[in-house]
């Protein structure tokens, strides 16, 4: 019960910070990131997550939806394989020095790298 | 209500989350590109701040709210959960830009989308358990 009163808090919060606590701005991530997303046909940023994968209408397109359903299918299944996500394995794992933690960060790093690097090439142009 | 401190601190991760931008696809994208110090400056901070906590713990034998001591388990003994669980977890993490917290957070915050990641994320789940006994551990 807990969970899940913290999950609906971490709701709140996220709609806290929308409504009251925006600036406004978009994420301003480095020119070398805008520039080499620009060459997957990312626009640069103009909030905190790109249309091209989270609007409504590219959610619902065929390859959209493969996508965020895929991204979500690995990170639920990839955390409770491993125990863990960066919350419990990255950060708490890592804070009390458990090996099996650094490990688990290993994996998510050869994960996102794989993905970033050898994926994304080929799913975006 | 004891809830009510859950809510708190959900709020507050919430809003932390969403200010340190944290959730952001794009920040994400930063990170495995070694493009920024930004989110290795959030996880840094919080490592730091979490060693410390646990040393001090550990050393004063500190009680949480209700009195009890605070236990630390040592984690199951292996390699193969943790490097294979921990790359899938890795490739979804790219692909959506997003842990299971931050997915939440993303809802709340106006990027519904996102209700997409959490659902297979919790299908992802499910999956898991169906299919675990035929896994390397």
């Amino acid at each position: 019960m807990w969970n899940l009163t913290f999950l609906l808090g971490a709701i709140l919060g996220g709609f806290i910070a929308s409504t009251m606590l925006s600036s406004g701005e978009p994420v301003q991530i480095s020119e070398q990131t805008v520039k080499d997303l620009g060459e997957l046909g990312f626009q640069p940023p103009t909030s905190l997550q790109p249309d091209e994968l989270f609007s409504m209408k590219n959610a619902f397109t065929l390859k959209g939806f493969l996508i965020l359903a895929l991204g979500g299918l690995m990170v639920g299944f990839g955390s409770r394989y491993a125990g863990g996500c960066t919350s419990g394995h990255a950060i708490s794992g890592m804070s009390d020095l458990q090996i099996p933690s650094l490990i688990a960060v290993i994996g998510f790093f050869a994960g996102g790298l794989l993905m970033t690097y050898l994926i994304f090439p080929l799913i975006f142009s | 209500m004891k809830l009510l401190k859950f809510l708190l601190v959900g709020m507050i991760f919430g809003i932390v989350m969403s200010k340190s931008e944290a959730m952001s696809w794009y920040r994400i994208q930063e990170m495995f590109r070694f493009q920024a110090f930004h989110m290795y400056g959030i996880i840094g901070t919080a490592v730091t701040l979490g060693v410390l906590g646990v040393l001090l713990i550990k050393k004063y034998s500190i009680r949480d709210f209700d009195g009890n001591p605070i236990l630390f388990s040592p984690k199951e003994k292996s390699v193969w959960r943790y490097l294979l669980g921990g790359t899938i977890f890795g490739l979804g993490w790219a692909l959506s830009g997003s842990c299971p917290g931050p997915m939440v957070v993303n809802i709340g915050y106006g990027f519904y989308t996102l209700t997409i990641v959490f659902f297979f994320a919790i299908v992802g789940t499910y999956l898991y358990g169906i299919v675990k006994d035929k896994l390397p551990h």
